[in-house]
């Protein structure tokens, strides 16, 4: 404990000396990062000596697996991070609601985590919601954004893919609202409040704004549900008026799929509710390489979760060694950067790159037969040869 | 020996009499055609003209479709359209256009609740000659096409919060089940997947899962899978030869139909077609009425024309439609005579002649 601490310390100096790091970023107390634009509290402040903690849910599937190999990767670069590991799930009766409490707790504390998807079976006894949907309404996390970028090395059908995909994730179809009215007859309920929209609306085009986007597209069904993607459409038509620099544009979900299979290019960054931002992002996963490589992450006004970006538990890879760490790797090294060790987080992912272009090793789903122990330990070999800024 | 004589002649008479009246092949069959707005009268008039040169055994009944206030102030369709589709019990659809704000709702929803079409089949198999990203792709969207998200049930609660009902109903799960499997068995399609998402619409779409795990235990000869939604999206742009027969409620079916349209090559080239109960079926184009090209021969028949084929298939004309299809495909490989959409520079009139030409020379 005491070494680590040291040792982090020695890191910090050593940085500090040589000026490779942002050394004078780091003893700022305000972060330039996201939450920042958001007005809330931000990201814990720095500490140029101690290690930072960190929730940690595994989750089901290759959860675990994939947690492995960010510690492993996070150990050989001596990143000074500590994890605190839970582990949550529904489907292996490891559920309780002490335990969800427990998890909640340390990520007030903590306010920054990693998850892996936590599976919400298809048997329900009691509750509708699952604990992934308990999480982020008790969080509010409120925003998901998964940035899809093609990875160089790797190529697919469409190549240079730079988009961004901001789906609502509170509210929409997933308000776990379903009763039968009559045997044979089911309600689900779909509920879209101009709050909600409004503040999504508004994340979006701060983002564009922070990240020098131009263009901001609402995606929509407003044909059909008038009033609900109607209200959801008004409000992201209001926002867009307080921010002329950035275009504004809307489309139609199914124009919309099929527009990214045909032509990607002429998005930029995508706004909508929540199970149209499930297919998206999926969608827009598939295009540039699938599940295993995009890295996604969930932001409240004061917590920020990271995870991939298409969430499955990939239960047919459990055990089997084949899963993809790529995307849990670049989103680690997206919540380095959260944490403004930007020195770390372009280590990791710059090795994780580097293993992608140079196309040796790569895993099933990218049409190679290394394993994920394999890549790991390519990537581990990678983070030595770090680039001297 | 008299008797017997006697008895064999009257089981022929009452055989006769209780054997069900087989479909006309002989003679013509009629069909409501129903031009629609924009290019649908070009494209119409390509198709019949196609149809007529391989002397197809069918008689045309044009109609209009345009919205009328019945008695009660209830907006339908013209009784003579409806009288002729309940007779012809087959139809085949132009585009039809939806004003903005004319206070009726869409004639694509009236023509739905009059004939109580509930599946919607959109084919998608990936045309040789006009190239695409996604090769050999191969399969069926099947969607419910009465129910789930576009009930149209919404209501303000408070300034601010709306809510938007999803129906799902044992009854038309069951249905959409059944025709997407009895339509698998026809087709000689091995599998049957669908697709939902049950793991956070436990209820709604669990309803809708366990109607399809149902019916699936009558048709033990074809394969039954499930999919999340998710998961097939993800899948389908990475590899969509994997999937055959995909069936699923109605907003789903709304996006991966349009989806796997955009994977062959848009609106400009899928078939579609909407099966009601009482054995209605209207096979229509979905792209929309393109009033910039109207009248100018720049459009480009190919999607109703498959819509046309697809209609053949149902009526049991299986050659006629093969020799059609073979045509146009051939057609559209050579890239000779290709419309503008399709990256060529011919006209309608000339594309279609040369279908013409081809069918006629097949013969």
């Amino acid at each position: 404990m005491m070494a680590a601490a040291l040792r982090g310390s020695v890191v910090t100096l050593a940085k500090g000396l040589t000026g490779t790091g942002p050394w004078w970023q780091q003893l700022a107390a305000r972060s330039l990062n996201m939450t920042a634009s958001l007005g809330g509290p931000e990201a814990p402040p720095a500490r140029a000596d101690a290690t930072f903690k960190v929730t940690m849910v595994p989750g089901d599937g290759v959860g675990p697996e994939l947690m492995t190999a960010v510690k492993e990767v996070f150990k050989a670069g001596d990143v000074p991070v500590e994890f605190e590991e839970f582990h949550l799930s529904e489907v292996q009766h490891m559920d309780s609601d002490e335990k969800l409490e427990q998890v909640l707790a340390s990520m007030k504390t903590n306010r920054v985590a990693m998850k892996g998807k936590i599976n919400t079976p298809m048997e329900f006894k009691g509750e509708l919601a699952g604990f992934e949907m308990k999480i982020r309404r008790r969080l509010d996390l409120f925003a998901n954004v998964v940035h899809v970028n093609s990875l160089p090395g790797y190529s697919t059908r469409h190549n240079n893919l730079d988009l961004v995909i901001i789906r609502e994730q509170t509210e929409g179809e997933y308000s776990s609202l379903e009763h039968e009215s009559v045997p044979g007859v089911i309600e689900c309920l779909k509920i879209i409040t101009r709050e909600k929209s409004r503040r999504i609306a508004k994340f979006a085009f701060d983002y564009a704004t922070k990240k020098g986007r131009s263009k901001v597209t609402a995606v929509h069904k407003a044909n059909i549900m008038k009033l609900a993607d109607g209200l959801f459409l008004q409000c992201c038509a209001e926002v867009a008026e307080l921010y002329p620099k950035i275009k504004y544009e809307n489309i139609i979900i199914d124009n919309c799929c099929m527009q990214l299979v045909q032509n990607p290019y002429q998005f930029d960054v995508l706004v909508m509710p929540n199970l149209y931002g499930n297919i998206i992002d999926n969608l827009a996963a598939g295009l540039v390489g699938g599940a295993g490589v995009v890295p996604g992450e969930s932001y409240s006004a004061e917590y920020a979760v990271f995870e991939t970006g298409a969430r499955h538990p990939f239960a047919q890879a459990v055990g089997r060694n084949i899963a993809n760490p790529t995307a849990m790797l670049l989103s680690a090294a997206n919540m380095l950067h959260h944490l403004n060790l930007e020195y770390h987080s372009n280590m990791v992912s710059d090795a994780v790159r580097k293993v992608i272009k140079q196309g040796k090793v790569r895993t099933r789903d990218l049409g190679g037969y290394s394993t994920t122990g394999d890549f790991v330990q390519a990537v581990v070999g990678n983070l030595r040869h770090r680039p001297m800024y | 020996m008299a008797s017997n004589v006697w008895r064999s002649m009257l089981s022929h008479v009452v055989g006769a009499a209780k054997r069900p009246t087989v479909c006309f092949r002989r003679g013509l069959q009629t069909v409501t055609l129903i031009p629609g707005d924009g290019i649908g009268p070009e494209i119409s008039v390509a198709v019949m003209k196609i149809f007529e040169s391989a002397k197809v055994p069918i008689q045309w009944e044009e109609r209009n479709v345009t919205a009328i206030q019945g008695p009660g102030g209830r907006w339908m369709i013209p009784p003579d359209c409806k009288e002729s589709m309940d007779r012809t019990l087959i139809g085949l659809k132009g585009p039809l256009k939806t004003p903005i704000a004319a206070g009726h709702p869409s004639m694509n929803l009236l023509l739905r609740k009059t004939f109580d079409l509930y599946a919607n089949v959109r084919p998608c198999v990936s045309i040789e000659g006009y190239k695409t990203p996604y090769t050999d792709v191969d399969l069926v969207t099947i969607r419910e096409n009465t129910e789930g998200e576009y009930s149209g049930i919404e209501h303000i609660i408070v300034d601010g919060v709306v809510q938007s009902i999803k129906l799902i109903t044992e009854d038309a799960s069951r249905r959409i089940a059944e025709y997407a499997f009895e339509y698998a068995r026809n087709n000689q399609r091995s599998s049957v997947t669908a697709v939902h998402k049950a793991n956070i619409m436990r209820m709604s779409d669990g309803l809708f899962l366990r109607k399809c795990r149902e019916v699936a235990e009558n048709f033990k000869d074809i394969k039954f899978t499930e999919m999340y939604l998710d998961t097939v999206c993800l899948n389908m742009v990475q590899d969509p030869t994997q999937f055959d027969v995909l069936v699923m409620p109605n907003l789903y079916g709304d996006i991966l139909s349009d989806l796997c349209a955009g994977l062959i090559g848009g609106l400009g080239v899928t078939p579609s077609g909407n099966i009601g109960a009482n054995g209605v079926a209207i096979f229509e184009s979905v792209h929309g009425t393109a009033p910039d090209i109207a009248g100018l021969d720049m459009a480009n028949p190919t999607a109703l024309l498959l819509s046309a084929v697809m209609m053949l298939r149902h009526m049991g004309m299986h050659d006629y439609g093969k020799k059609i299809e073979t045509a146009c495909f051939d057609t559209i490989r050579d890239k000779k005579v290709l419309t503008g959409d399709l990256g060529g520079k011919s006209k309608c009139s000339e594309f279609t002649e040369e279908i013409c030409r081809r069918v006629r020379d097949m013969d």
